[in-house]
This record gives structure tokens, sequence and C-alpha cells, in this order.
């Protein structure tokens, strides 16, 4: 991982450009930002571990704390709101038996509320694995989650 | 699964134009609808000739400052006067709730961007572009970099770099200022300014900064002409078309292109439909979920940034989202101020502390336990943000609450006079949760 970050890092006219997309890609290797991601990228980038956890904890995207193997975010901003987005995250919370905010006790699935996803004019937007779904209605929760539990 | 309803509502298609319900996304489909060729031609003219031509189209910026995209960009200093790397950074961190157009432009006109991109690069004499891209924005991600890969291929980028520079999930990053931070590597706070990027941006060199739907109008006017652009939409100020957002309580929503100038009432009820269940409306998030609302009777104001203006309105990121009458004005409110909470970068005391009152106080009158008195203390706070921070955040959660107060003062009299929120479990915001609030259960740091 060190030498593809070292890689991306010569993109950029200063390697220290390099840090969401090396914080990115070791997210993607260990499914959260554990230390030894941080050591990783610190290394690679010459940076200081701590000084790559302070970005981290800036960003929404990071994860501080062991994630599910899936993720399922949903939009509760306000357009989503008018259109039953409270509702969508309801129907996750009873179909995974976990609050918001939480993992599966499986491992298998974390449950998250996230501001706007600029997919307003199809609400609710459900991002799954980062990937957005349009217009999801309560009805559509079970087969979403039935889809990542088979998967 | 319904998609993204993209249209041009109205003539002249600008930025949507050759795209008939099918996405330019191809080197082939692009040139084959005159792509490329305004490229060609700016190459072909001075710097200074192909700025002046943006000034004389008095193309504005369409992120939400409306700032003459021209001027902004004779601002940068000629690479003979400086020693220094010439950048410039567009805009894609597209975050403003209720926007949803770069997005659209990125996935079904992305060649028009990158032609932008580098008639930018060629009028302010600069060789490396760097495109912020929002961090969720996964797909847009794929099909931008697909086209930027043709392009190279292709050889249209010239002696120009231009590299794409995912985020990572912060609202603040689409202030320019806390995106130059960011796109250095830092935590997406926003910087003090003077000295203004054009001078001091990124890596401390000159930095011109511009929205994504900003740039891709570039090649539209080189291509129908600066003076002919200045004819459309409501001129002298609000030129060209705007790629109009409309959503929440309506029956069509999508991304509709049409010229500065129609009327908000036009938007809504004839190109959106109107409001469905025969219920009526309340008000609309105008411009953003950053400005103040309009109500009812300002339906027929046209949606350009003076006419706007008169009332106290914005035309912001081109964002319409219409309120029915179920909606509770005080959790409309409450929620808008819990996502400039969640998304104030701490940097600065009246926003950081000033959006927790915000929060607060708003909690207390939906719950019915406010006073009146706190109506005033509401109001209290939002005077005391506004204006007095390093950037706007602040000013975009105080501002639409004090409308709110504002305009609606008896709907939030009669919370307290109850004891409690009027709508009771009907108004559609209902319990509606915030990402703020998630923190705090799941123990991961706010």
């Amino acid at each position: 991982m060190i030498e593809e970050i070292r890689k991306i890092a010569k993109e950029y006219p200063s390697s220290k450009s390099a840090v969401l997309p090396a914080l990115r890609l070791a997210q993607e290797r260990y499914g959260w930002l554990p230390r030894a991601a941080f050591e990783e990228v610190g290394e690679a980038l010459d940076l200081t571990p701590a000084y790559c956890m302070s970005i981290a904890s800036f960003y929404d995207l990071f994860h501080l704390e062991p994630a599910g193997t899936h993720m399922i975010e949903v939009c509760t901003n306000v357009c989503c709101g008018l259109v039953n987005a409270q509702a969508v995250l309801e129907a996750f919370e009873r179909e995974l038996g976990i609050r918001v905010g939480e993992t599966t006790s499986d491992t298998t699935v974390t449950l998250r509320a996230v501001e706007c996803l600029g997919g307003c004019s199809t609400p609710t937007i459900v991002a799954v694995d980062h990937r957005y779904r349009q217009s999801v209605t309560p009805d559509d929760v079970p087969a979403i989650v039935a889809e990542l539990r088979s998967g | 699964m319904a998609e993204t309803v993209v249209e041009v509502a109205e003539p002249p298609a600008l930025v949507l134009k050759g795209y008939e319900g099918k996405p330019l996304v191809d080197l082939d489909t692009y040139r084959a609808v005159g792509g490329y060729a305004q490229l060609e031609r700016a190459r072909a003219m001075s710097p200074h000739d192909v700025t002046q031509e943006i000034i004389d189209s008095n193309l504005r910026g369409r992120g939400g400052a409306f700032f003459p995209t021209g001027r902004k960009a004779s601002f940068i200093p000629t690479p003979d006067k400086v020693a220094k790397p010439i950048y410039i950074t567009v805009n894609a961190d597209e975050s403003e709730p209720g926007t949803f157009k770069d997005r659209e432009i990125m996935l079904k006109v992305p060649h028009r961007l990158l032609e932008g991109c580098l008639i930018a690069a060629h009028a302010i004499q600069s060789k490396h572009v760097f495109i912020y891209i929002r961090g969720e924005y996964s797909e847009e991600y794929e099909v931008l970099s697909k086209a930027l890969a043709e392009a190279r291929k292709a050889k249209l980028l010239g002696n120009v770099k231009l590299t794409m520079h995912r985020g990572a999930g912060a609202y603040i990053c689409g202030e320019e200022t806390a995106l130059l931070e960011s796109l250095e590597g830092k935590r997406g706070q926003p910087r003090s300014k003077p000295p203004f990027p054009a001078i001091q941006g990124l890596y401390a060199s000159p930095t011109l900064i511009n929205n994504v739907e900003s740039i891709t109008n570039m090649p539209i006017v080189l291509e129908i002409g600066p003076h002919e652009y200045a004819q459309i939409g409501a001129p002298p100020d609000s030129t060209g078309t705007r790629l109009f957002c409309l959503s929440g309580n309506v029956e069509r929503p999508g991304v509709y292109e049409a010229p500065h100038g129609i009327t908000t009432r036009h938007l809504i009820y004839d190109i959106g439909g109107g409001v469905p269940n025969g219920r009526d409306l309340k008000a609309v998030m105008m411009g953003g979920s950053s400005f103040p609302v309009m109500t009812p009777d300002e339906l027929d104001t046209k949606l350009d940034a003076n006419s706007l203006g008169q009332r106290g309105l914005f035309i912001g990121s081109g964002v319409v989202c219409v309120l029915d009458d179920r909606t509770c004005i005080v959790q409309f409110a409450l929620r808008v101020a819990q996502f400039y909470m969640h998304e104030s970068c701490g940097k600065c005391t009246p926003c950081r502390v000033g959006t927790r009152w915000l929060v607060q106080i708003l909690r207390a009158v939906e719950d019915g336990t406010a006073t009146e008195n706190d109506l005033e203390v509401l109001l209290d706070v939002c005077d005391r943000i506004i204006g007095k921070c390093l950037c706007v955040l602040g000013d975009s959660a105080a501002m639409p609450v004090a409308s709110c107060v504002t305009k609606f003062r008896d709907e939030f009299k009669q919370h307290l006079a109850q004891g409690g929120c009027p709508f009771g479990a009907d108004s559609s915001l209902a319990n509606l949760f915030a990402p703020v609030d998630q923190h705090a259960h799941a123990g991961a740091p706010a």
C-alpha cells in the first residue's frame, strides 16, 4: 500500500495533498481506519500517524471505529425528509434490529443517517456501499437488506 | 427505481445543449454536437481575448455567490508577473442541501465540463487543473474519469495536467478556501481573506476557483458569442440559463434548464406540475438551505438575482424545494440548524457555538418548553453569528432560521401557547433524525 500511496502522491505538487486519497485507500483495505492505517499512510507521505488521524476525524466518510462489511446510508436532510426519509430509516432499523449509527452484531451491516446526498428529486436516497439507490420507500427495505445479507 | 428527470424546460439549451435524454458521455457523441470545437477556437485566440469574452457574457458563478466569472479570471496575474504556477480548481463538491445539478452535468455532459476547464486553463494560462469532486459521488467520479481518459487519449489536454481529487464528506469544503485547505491535505477549515485565492490560493499560488456549472457554460459562451449570451435570461445581471433543482412536495421534481427570469410559480406549477395531493404550498426553500425561505405571496418573483434580491432572497445554487402545508416550519428550521451544527468546522466561535444555540432553542420551541422571550434570543443569536465569522457557514444557518421566525412568527407562538407542536406527528418532517445526533449515541467523535 505504501508504494501505491507514493504513486498517488506524484500527481500533486505537494505529497501531503495525497492524504485524503491515501486514507480512502487504507479504509478500502481495512474496512475502517485502525492505528496501523495511520502509521502506513504516515510513513508513505512523511506525516505523523497523529496528523493522519486528525485529518480522518474531520471528514465524515472515514470510520474511526470498525464498520460493517456493508454500509447503508440514508439521507435525512430536508428534501428527502419531506418525502418520508424518516420512515425509510426506521424501516432499516426494524429490519436490521439496530439503531441508526450502529452495526449489526454479525458485523454485516452498518446503518447511518447522512446529510444531503444530492439526489433530491428522487427521495429517499439511500447509499448502499456508496452507490445511490433512488426513490427508496419503506417497502423496498427488506429486499435491500436481504441482498446485503446474502452477498 | 425512478431516474432523475433532467430536461431543458425552456429554450435555449445551453449547458444541456445536444442532450436530449441521451447522455453525451462518449467523446464521439460530444464531438457530434460540436464538442471541443470551442477549445480549438479558444486556443487560437489570445488568453486575454478569451477572458474578455467571458467578461462580456456576464456569466456569473453558479455555486451560490453569483460573482462575475470573467472578472474573477481577470484577477489572476499573468505568468510573466508571478514566479509561481497558476492553478484552476473546479468546485465539484456539491453539497448544498437541495442541490443536485453539478452531479447531473458530470453524468450527462462530462466532456463539456472538461472542455470548459481547458478553455479556462488557456484563458489564465494555467497548466494544472484540479477537479475537487464530492467524496460521496462514486458514479459521477467514474463517468468523469472515463471522459477524462478519453480526452487525454485524444490529446485534447495539450500541455495541461488535469487531476481528479475526491473529497471525503465535509460540506464546508464547498467553501473555496476550505476546499483549498482540504486539497493541500489539511482539515477543511476556511482561511481568512485577504489574501484572496486569485493571489494566494492553492500552495500559495494564484488560483481560479469555479463551480462546475459556471465552467461548463464557458464553451457555450464562446460558441454562441458573449453578446448573444448576455441577451439570454434576465440581463444585464442574470444572463444565461440555470439548471434549477426542483424538489420537495412537487409533482415532477428534477433538474430543469431554463433561462434566468422565469417566475417561481411557473417553475413549480407549470414545469413541475404543482403540489401533489391537492395540498397548498406553504414555503419554498429558495436557493439552498442557506438562505431565507420564500412564502406563497412571493411566488411571482422572477428567478434572477435582482428580482429575488429585492425581496431579500437569493438564487444560490438554483434550489427550489417546495414545502407543502403539512410541514411544521419549526421542525424545518430545526432540521436546517442541525445540518449546520453538524457541518460547522469549529474554527470560529460564533458559528461553532451559535449553531448549537439555534438547535437547542428551536428544539425547546418544538417541544413547547420555550418562552416568547426565547424567540428574541433566537433572533439575537442569529444576529451574533451573521457577518462575524471567516466564512458564511454560520450565516447560512442564521439566515434561514431568522426568516422562519420572522415570516412564520404566529406558528412559532402557537407552539409556545399550546406547549408543543400543533402539527403533532402529521408534519412531514416529524421526528426526522439528524446525523448530528448519531455521533452522540454511536460514541464516535462529533
